[in-house]
């Protein structure tokens, strides 16, 4: 597991971030995000969509909890906000999570006990209206080189 | 036949509904079980529980609408269901019970999109005239759609980011008040001023989308540095400062759409249809004496009903569009 501690400065940085991570990521790869409400969690999902060449208009899954976009690869945007933290639900949200597309979980901790353990988890972090800190834990060596770069920025 | 008699079901988010509507026209029977009561004592949250009630209450929810209409399955011409959008458990249920009905009963099987529900929800109160704007304003959805004629849909700007309804539901969690948040914050709102400037995202000028999640931001962080420095926040201005933000966004995108298209009506429709702010500020802005008629459906036909699938069926038996055994339920399905 390592970590890393990235900044955004902007929405774009956000937007920016995602996009790349987007750019290198395979099948079977899971982003799992937590944060305030208003962190940017969506944004930064927006990005890493458009990185798997989604074209379709990403927007908040909070109320159908789940949308599936096609790119490169199939994109999963889960969204647990509405979900019980300790409900034991099936909605078949694992076998997306397990599938042949990227996904990205916001109010990941939620469903935190039902998450693959491979995964990399954020917390984006508030910092005043512009700025936000985003925490990253990985098990991922493919990203290391990213997240090392964007950590020097 | 141009008056089929048609048993539609809804069951694509939290509301069990069944309806049999008559031409597309004629409602005999509108019936709605809703989860409102459930999600009050959660807050909200928990829609797994969804599925699983849309099971418990289907039955009784056909039946009812059968009885309540003095109908039989041979007085019927057609079943129809909510295909998609929506989320994929709770979808299954009604088509599902639709697929088990049309077989058992040898009728057709109409697919039905939940926007275009919304929508033809207006041909329940009035006769839309061509070419019309629709604006539907839900928890999950915020579009505007131009209809050049009867059945065709083009959705000309949709949000970037939260929905509407979700935005509402977001600032009112925040403000903890009681679920659901748009009726307490239209509520709050009556008796309060527009005293803070939240802003409008008005995004590019030749622009029709939506961005809700600015404003959601602005108004965490205004209740976050008032609480801060032990200010007071006076809940009714917030209330009445956000909802004037988002009226003033939806009236600008409406108005300028509709001279755009040179729509003759205007359909303003959906969950946050129901919003007296938003009413009485498209009220003003599309007068009964102006040159585009204003139809915003009841409220009981705005909120997710069967009524309007029925309604929208209709289109879909003129166009000839039946539906398969093997029809599915489709989350992120596209209105055509
Ligand atoms: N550096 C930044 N990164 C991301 N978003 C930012 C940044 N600075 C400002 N913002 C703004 O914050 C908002 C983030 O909203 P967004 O809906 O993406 O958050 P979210 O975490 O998904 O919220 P929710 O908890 O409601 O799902 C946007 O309006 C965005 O423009
Ligand atoms: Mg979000």
């Amino acid at each position: 597991m390592t970590q890393f501690q990235l900044w955004s400065r902007s929405t774009e940085d956000t937007l920016m971030i995602g996009e790349r991570l987007g750019h290198m990521a395979e099948a079977g790869d899971l982003f799992a995000l937590d944060g305030d409400l208003g962190a940017g969690k969506t944004h930064f999902s927006k990005g890493l969509a458009k990185g798997l060449g989604v074209q379709a208009m990403v927007n908040s899954p909070t109320f159908t909890i789940l949308k599936v976009y096609n790119g490169r690869l199939p994109f999963y945007h889960i969204d647990a906000y509405r979900l019980d933290e300790d409900g034991e639900e099936d909605l078949g949200l694992l076998e997306y999570m397990e599938g042949e597309g990227v996904t990205v979980v916001e109010w990941a901790s939620i469903l935190r006990t039902q998450l693959p353990k491979n995964r990399i988890d954020i917390t984006l972090k508030h910092v005043d209206d512009h700025v936000r800190k985003l925490d990253v834990y990985s098990n991922h060596d493919r990203y290391e080189p990213v997240f090392k770069e964007l950590t020097k920025r | 036949m141009s008056n089929p008699r048609i048993l539609a079901i809804e069951t694509s988010c939290d509301e069990t509904a069944a309806a049999i509507v008559e031409g597309g026209k004629t409602l005999l029977s509108n019936v709605v079980a809703s989860q409102i009561e459930i999600h009050k004592r959660f807050g909200g949250v928990v829609p797994e529980v969804a599925s699983r009630h849309h099971v418990e209450n289907m039955t009784a929810v056909i039946e009812e609408t059968m009885s309540s209409a003095h109908v039989t399955y041979e007085d019927l011409d057609a079943i129809a269901v909510t295909e998609g959008p929506g989320l994929v458990g709770a979808l299954l249920v009604g088509v599902n019970t639709a697929k088990a009905l049309a077989y058992a009963h040898q009728r057709p099987l109409l697919p039905v999109h939940h926007i275009a529900g919304h929508i033809h929800a207006a041909d329940l109160i009035a006769d839309i005239k061509y070419p019309a704007m629709a604006l539907v304003v839900s928890g999950g959805h915020t579009s505007l759609i131009y209809m050049p004629e009867r059945g065709e849909y083009e959705v000309i700007g949709e949000t970037r980011d939260d929905a509407v309804g979700e935005a509402y539901d977001k600032v009112a969690r925040t403000l903890k008040l009681p679920y659901p948040g748009g009726p307490e914050i239209d509520r709050l709102a009556a008796n309060g001023e527009v005293t803070i400037d939240f802003p409008r995202a008005w995004l590019e000028a030749d622009s029709y989308d939506f961005s809700f999640s600015g404003l959601k931001s602005s108004v965490l962080n205004y209740i976050h540095n008032a609480n801060q420095r032990k200010e007071e926040v006076i809940q009714e201005n917030v209330a009445a400062s956000f909802q004037a933000s988002v009226v003033d966004v939806l009236v600008e995108r409406a108005q300028r759409a509709v001279s755009a298209y040179q729509a003759q009506q205007l359909i303003v429709t959906g969950g946050v249809a129901a919003n007296h702010a938003l009413r009485e500020a498209m009220g003003k802005t599309f007068p009964n004496d102006g040159d585009v008629e204003l139809v915003i459906p009841p409220l009981s036909l705005c909120t997710d009903n069967a009524a309007m699938i029925g309604a929208a069926a209709q289109v879909v038996w003129e166009k000839d569009v039946r539906a398969g055994y093997d029809l599915n339920g489709q989350p992120g399905l596209a209105i055509k």
